[in-house]
This record gives C-alpha cells, structure tokens and sequence, in this order.
C-alpha cells in the first residue's frame, strides 16, 4: 500500500507538530511578528511618502526593507538576528532530555529504527519548522512592500532576499543545534536552556564589548582594527550581521576600510549579487561550517551516550 | 522441543568503574514467561537494554531468535516488544495517537494502525481514555497503554521491565493476568524483571535470581525451593486451645520437632513437612482442639532473601 511512511519522516512529522502546537513556538512567533511588523511598517511608511529620508538612491527599496529602520525600532535584520537564536534555542534545548525524562527515548528507540534516526528527526523537524518560519516571515514582507510601494521587486533584489533568508535558516540552524547538543549534555532540560542562552547572550552583548577591550590594547590603529575584526568573526552572531548586511547593501564594496588610493578609478555603482557574495563567501563558509560542527558533535554525543542514566 | 528464543551468553557490562552484568549466561526458550528477579541495581535493565541492542556489551553476546543484539538490533528489535520502567508517552497526544505513532514507527499503514490501536485499547480497558490526552493518565494507565504500545507491533517476545512499578496491588494482579493471558493465547515469550517477588512468581514459568549481575540460580519457582530448603526444617504453627505443659512435653518427645514454644494459643515449632499428622494426632491425644495447622511455604521471598543475606557462600 502507498500509505506507509518511512518510519524518518513519521518522526519529523511528529517533530513538526510538537513544534507548531507547542506554547513556546507560538509565542517567540507572535513576538517575532509583532516587532518585524512594527519596524516594516515604519519604514514602508516613510517609502510612500518620503523616500528621500531613507538614502539618497530609489534603487534597491525592496532591500531597503530588511535593512533600514525608523524611529526607535531596529530593522528587520537586527531583529532577526537578535530573535532568531531565541527560535532556535527554544526547539533544540529539551530535544533529547524531556524525551529522556517522559520516558518517551527509551520507548521510540526500541522500535525497529536506527538510532540517529532520533537524532536526525530532531534536527530535520527543527529545520523543517524554521525554514518555514523564516520564508513566510521573508515573502510576508515582501508581499507587504508590493502591496505599498506599488512596483514589483527586481529579479536581483528577490535573489538577494532568498539568499538572506537561506542564510537566516542557517543560523537560526546554528542555535538548533547549540540547544540540541546541550540537551544531550545536560540532563535537566532548565540547565540546557539556560546554559544556551548565555551563550547567546554572551555573544550577543558581551562578546563585542570584550572584542573591542582586547583590541584597545593595540597602540597602531590598524592592528586594532585586524584584531577585532578577526575577533569578532569567531562570534557567530557577527558572522550573520556582516553577512546580512553586505547581501542586503548592494553599495558595499569591501568588508574592511579601502583606502583611497584603491577607491580611485572605480565606479560609483552598486555591486552584482555574485560579487557580494564572494565579497562573504568566508562568512558563509564559516557559518555552514559552524552549524555542521555543532551538529556533529549532538550526533557523536548522542549516539555514544546510554540509554539508561546510571 | 524449540531451541532457545533468548540466548545469553557469557555477557559482560562494565560501566565506569562498576560491573553492571558479570559473565551472564541464560536461555529462555519460545512461549515461556521467565521472570528475571533481583534488587535494585542488580543488572536486571542492562541486560534488557544489551538484549535490545540498545546499550553495547563490553563482552560476550546476546543472541534473539538467531539475531545478535548488537549487529543486528532492527531484527531483534522487529519481533521483540519493549515496555520501560519508566515509560510515557508524549502527554499532549492521545493514548490512541500514541499508539498509532508506534504502529507507524514498525511501518503499520495509518488505517490498519488505528484499527488495531482500538481494539487495543478497548483490551487494556482503556477505550474511553484512549482518546484523552495521556498526560492526564494515573500511573496504572500509563502501564496498561505502554502493554498495549508493546503488543500493537505483534511481537513475538515482550520485555517488560519492572511492569507493576507504580500500580495499587488490584490492578497489579489484573495486570499480571492480562500479560499470563497475551502470552498463552499468542504463544509469546515474555521476559519480565521484578524486584516485587512474590507479585510475579504466579505467572513466571521459570525465574532466574540476579544478585550483582550474576545470576545466582534459575528453574521453577518449586524447584528453586525444594532445592535450596528440601532438606530443611520449616517452621510449623498450630493453633491449640488449651495449651498446656503436658501437650508441649509430649510434642517435645516426638522424634523431628524441635524448638517448640507455646505462646498464647499459639504453638510454634520447627520440623519437616512429613512431622504434620504427628502432631495433629498429638494435640487431639491431650485432649487439645486444633483450630490450625500450617506450615511455612517457601516462595521467592525466602529464596531471595536466602541468597541476598547469605550471599553464595553457603549453596
């Protein structure tokens, strides 16, 4: 018969539903769509009557969408920056442990199922309900600024949305995983999200504050300037923020200072989608890589872990 | 006669620094209940888990209907149903979702899974409850809805570890009888661990006692007795009104009684099970009246206390 499932995608089946009826999804979404919305609106606000306050180019407004903010709320790619790890953190911190503590792993693994198949739907269920979140969220505001602006987003600037909102889920990924992993490590389900989020706490406010005190120890400007960048990139959170931002600011040319004997001869013109891109390509490498990592090693600890706490 | 279903051989756990199971042999053949007996701690899930593939042994094998558990866990764990001690079920679904979810999991079609969930259900008396979140469900339900989760795959071996954990002793028999019950009308072969003895020892066909992850001695339950207080004496009670000193001086002379004490109406006194009529005809002799006679049978807790007390020194 064509309606047995393979027993995977029962898992992240269940997994997805876990998920979406679960309270704490339901509310970091209505947090997340209140504040997006708060902060396009205002922007689409100020694109109808006053586009001139944004920049002082037209081109790109779609982009504009993502990146620029008015009055006091921060733009939709801070925002996801900042709520994004809370997503991901809020699926993955009790993935292993209240399984654990309900009874349910022993139970689902003694059927006839590989073991990483657990692991594994953990992940593909979480991924699966964050690339949805993400896209909706991403073709929501897209769908708004049509509705608003009037004219259709230009075929570079939807590539360029797609690939933010590819990159998003990725890192959002990231953070799913970090709680994934902590679930494995921690038996307490509370120890594991707290513990994840100071993580994500640490890298999002302290962690550039420290950068910056290490990087004022240098006397010569330009080796400051080296080590903190460098610094910086190891925070995953700065990785997305410099990615994000060069994807969505065609006008960007180069991630660190140029200097004006570089800037001589060259066109005041915008960069193509594949020239931003390469421009980050280290950044996105390195942020696929981290979430793989993280991912490896949930898998590695889960699979050599006992069943049975002793 | 079938060979073994349930071949372990020579099996060795170590965790950290302790040895969970040390050097355990043990078969169990097709359609026998065995009841695997022993303290907290003894090892009794380890080997369940080793069984299941589900934790690795440090040495030797467990070998299921011709499978080893560590290779080849999806055989073993196919044709082999499994019910944790600590087992729940995701508590915002229903009994019923849950049950089709580990219909789904053996690779049952949606429809077929509902249908045998519900009759399932209706088997371990949970047919309107089935339909209730399972999270609102009192320990003894949880119990039943985990023997139906096990049976919904068909198994052909149920392992049931510490089954009447948690249940009030009436449903504790109901629950025994409804696992005797599955395994006789089913031909299955049950493997369930204790260390409630005397709750099990009614349905288990044979019983092995694990002391420490050794086994210290397996066979019928009778069998275990005979062998281990055969020779002994056991103690005799008799309730004899009046008791006076000529009837314990004559009980005293009679050959195989001994350590006789009156107290109240109450005589007791130790001796073998063949002593009986003697002292019946005893008491009636002094012109006492019988109203009991009983001796002491032996059943698991005697064994287990026998061997756990008296460590394996002595047999």
């Amino acid at each position: 018969m064509s309606d047995i499932v393979k027993p995977f995608w029962v898992m992240v089946n269940k997994e997805i539903s876990d998920h979406v009826r679960s309270w704490r999804f339901i509310i970091l979404v209505a947090l997340i769509l209140l504040t997006t919305t708060g902060s396009i609106y205002t922007v689409l606000a100020v694109i109808q009557q006053h586009p001139a306050q944004l920049s002082a180019h037209t081109d790109f407004l779609y982009l504009k969408l993502f990146t620029k903010s008015t009055n006091n709320l921060p733009p939709f790619i801070t925002l996801i920056g900042f709520l994004g790890p809370l997503v991901g953190i809020a699926l993955g911190f009790d993935a292993v442990n209240s399984e654990r503590d309900n009874g349910t792993l022993s139970r689902v693994i003694s059927q006839p199922i590989p073991r990483d198949y657990f692991i594994n739907s953990k992940f593909m269920g979480g991924l699966t309900v964050i690339v949805s979140l993400v896209f909706a969220l991403g073709f929501l505001v897209l769908g708004l600024g049509i509705i608003y602006i009037g004219l259709p987003p230009a075929f570079d600037e939807f590539l360029r949305v797609v690939v933010f909102l590819i990159l998003t889920c990725i890192y959002i990924a990231f953070w799913l995983n970090l709680g994934i992993t902590f679930s494995i490590l921690f038996r307490q389900s509370s120890t594991s999200a707290l513990s994840a989020l100071a993580i994500w706490l640490f890298f999002t406010v302290f962690y550039s504050m420290l950068v910056q005190f290490v990087a004022n120890a240098f006397y010569y400007r330009r080796a400051a300037q080296v080590i903190s960048q460098s610094l910086s990139r190891i925070s995953p959170n700065y990785l997305f923020h410099e990615l994000t931002t060069i994807l969505l600011t065609p006008s960007i040319r180069s991630l660190g200072g140029l200097s004006f004997r570089q800037m001589s001869g060259a066109l005041p013109s915008t960069l193509p989608l594949g020239q931003s891109m390469l421009l980050v390509w280290p950044d996105i490498t390195a942020l696929i890589a981290a979430t793989l990592v993280c991912f490896g090693i949930s898998y590695v600890l889960f699979m050599k872990q006992e069943i049975r706490a002793s | 006669m079938d060979g073994p279903i349930i071949q372990i051989n020579d099996l060795v756990k170590n965790y950290d620094t302790n040895t969970a199971v040390d050097h355990l042999n043990l078969d169990i053949r097709k359609g026998e209940i065995f009841g695997l007996l022993g303290p907290n701690g003894a090892g009794k899930t380890t080997i369940i888990l080793s069984m299941l593939g589900l934790s690795e042994p440090t040495s030797g094998m467990v070998m299921v209907k011709g499978h080893d558990s560590t290779t080849e866990p999806l055989k073993v764990k196919k044709i082999t149903g499994y019910l944790p001690d600590d087992v729940g079920f995701s508590g915002n679904s229903t009994g019923l979702e849950n049950l089709v979810y580990t219909a789904m999991l053996n690779g049952i079609p949606r429809n077929e899974a509902i249908e045998s969930a519900e009759e399932l259900l209706e088997m371990v008396d949970l047919k309107e409850a089935g339909h209730k979140k399972t999270k609102t469900y009192s320990k003894g339900m949880t119990q039943r809805l985990g023997l139906a989760d096990v049976m919904i795959k068909d198994p052909e071996i149920m392992v049931l570890d510490e089954p009447t954990i948690g249940i009030d002793p009436k449903g504790i028999n109901e629950f025994l009888d409804l696992i005797r019950n599955l395994s006789k009308e089913k031909g299955m072969t049950v493997l369930l661990s204790s260390h409630l003895l005397h709750q099990v020892q009614k349905i288990c066909d044979r019983v092995g006692i694990l002391v420490e992850g050794k086994l210290l001695a397996q066979g019928k339950v009778d069998d275990l007795a005979n062998e281990l207080f055969g020779g002994k004496d056991t103690s005799i009670t008799a309730e004899v009104s009046p008791i006076t000193d000529e009837l314990i001086q004559a009980l005293s002379e009679k050959e195989g009684i001994k350590e006789i004490q009156g107290n109240g109406e109450v005589i007791t006194m130790k001796g073998n099970r063949d002593v009986a009529p003697v002292i019946s005809q005893t008491i009636v002799q002094n012109n006492a009246k019988l109203y009991r006679l009983s001796y002491k049978e032996y059943g698991l807790d005697e064994i287990y206390q026998h061997y756990f007390e008296g460590g394996t020194t002595d047999v």
